[in-house]
């Protein structure tokens, strides 16, 4: 059977992983590569680094880092931040990533998306999505944000998800602002409102806390796969423990491994 | 030296990165000499069926070339698919036709691609899986499928059984990937390498 996949994420400043709640109050929280070393043996299923400064200075910073980390990682590595042209992607797919995750200039121009998949293909291709929820009246939608939740786009992120998926992409990455670092549970709603609007994998993320997080977003929010920061970094839970919880749970996962 | 043949198809850093870390010495190329001069000769690949277009011609003979002479050869995921007689995918090509059969997309019941870690139902002997747990876990990436054959060793369930790994003499396929494939990939590589 098809396992529901645990993702450990790396969110990386100037060649340093941290973590931030809700986007910012970054705190340092160690070496990418030793971190995505340590993640792979404990059991993640995946990897994820995320490059959240990206700065034009840092480019080179992150490929040294994608080069080290991916020289001793035999699960899939995906790299995501500040990939705005497939000249981008084409570095850090060179420097060993096997997926690349785009966001923003994807919203800003959605033919990146084909480009790089029919260079790579699209189980190359992951489109991540930042999303807030909006109230209004006695209705809820989801709005997609760009440049790390800073910038309102206009869209739905249910709208997009479709959107992105006819472009080429081979999964979504689906982060719920209103819950990063919060540690109290995913949007579930979110999550599955987006998982039924599309026939590609979708990956949830923000607010994983505990064990029984990760049972409410395989089996309410119907994702086929999560991802998790600080709970992994910080040791709150090991990732072996939660594996072996999900799999008396119920859910299919990948243990032992 | 085992050759990893460039034709442009992805992945081929992560294989060889795979052998350097089991010690073994390999090269990704595309001159038809040095795969013909190759101790093992690995076809990697992912994406779409067409990309096989760039083996035609001398790479493709060199492959074959080697096969008379019994080296092993390792297809991964699209190179798999391309000792096959065809796809689906691309009708209007040909594959090696090492392995009879036709890769054919996922039934609309289960989402395409077939994305994350699967667990492989071993049947028959087979020198690649040997010391393999039995229901090892696999990460595949694929939207297209080869069928159950007589050479196949190792089942996937996805929408139904499909061939995950084949096996008849020196020739070997696998559609998941060994290289992502964390301890039971290595494991399965080393076997080859091992050959």
């Amino acid at each position: 059977m098809l396992t529901k996949r645990i993702i450990a994420c790396l969110d990386v400043n100037a060649g340093r992983v941290v973590k931030g709640v809700q986007f910012s109050d970054l705190r340092d929280a160690g070496d990418p590569a030793a971190l995505a070393l340590t993640h792979g043996r404990a059991g993640a299923d995946e990897v994820v680094l995320l490059d959240i400064s990206a700065t034009y200075e840092q480019r080179s910073t992150l490929l040294d880092v994608v080069r080290r980390t991916a020289r001793q990682l035999f699960i899939p590595f995906t790299v995501g931040g500040g990939i705005r042209s497939l000249d981008d992607a084409a570095a850090v797919f060179d420097a060993g990533a096997d997926k690349v995750a785009v966001n923003s200039a994807a919203l800003a121009d959605p033919t990146l998306i084909g480009r790089i998949a029919h260079r790579y293909g699209s189980q190359a291709v992951i489109v991540a999505i930042d999303a807030l929820r909006v109230s209004h009246g006695n209705g809820l939608s989801f709005g997609v944000r760009a440049t790390g939740g800073r910038d309102a786009t206009g869209r739905g992120a249910v709208e997009w998800a479709g959107e992105a998926e006819q472009s080429g992409a081979g999964e979504i990455l689906l982060t719920s602002i209103d819950r990063d670092g919060m540690r109290d549970g995913f949007d579930c709603e979110l999550t599955r409102a987006v998982v039924n609007a599309v026939n590609i994998p979708v990956i949830a993320s923000g607010g994983a806390g505990a064990a029984g997080h990760f049972v409410d977003v395989f089996r309410d929010g119907r994702a086929d796969a999560a991802l998790a920061a600080s709970i992994f970094h910080l040791g709150v839970t090991p990732i072996g423990d939660l594996k072996q919880e999900l799999q008396a749970a119920g859910i299919p996962m990948r243990w032992p491994c | 030296m085992i050759a990893i043949v460039d034709y442009q198809a992805g992945n081929l850093a992560s294989v060889r990165k795979a052998f350097d870390h089991l010690g073994y010495e390999s090269a990704i190329t595309a001159d038809p000499v040095e795969i013909a001069r190759a101790s093992k000769i690995v076809l990697p690949g992912v994406g779409n069926f067409e990309a096989t277009t760039a083996l035609s011609g001398p790479l493709q003979d060199a492959v074959v070339k080697a096969i008379d002479r019994q080296i092993p050869v390792l297809g991964i995921c699209l190179g798999m698919q391309w000792m096959f007689e065809s796809s689906r995918e691309a009708p209007q090509l040909r594959g090696l036709g090492l392995f009879a059969g036709e890769c054919e997309k996922f039934p609309v019941t289960v989402k395409s691609p077939h994305v994350g870690w699967n667990q492989l139902q071993v049947g028959g002997a087979s020198r690649l899986l040997r010391g393999l747990p039995e229901h090892a876990f696999v990460y595949f990436t694929h939207s297209y499928r080869a069928p159950l054959v007589a050479a196949t060793v190792g089942k996937c369930e996805y929408g139904g059984s499909f061939s995950a790994v084949v096996e008849r003499g020196d020739l070997f396929g696998v559609q998941f990937h060994p290289e992502k494939s964390g301890t039971a990939g290595l494991h399965l590589l080393c076997n080859f390498c091992e050959l």
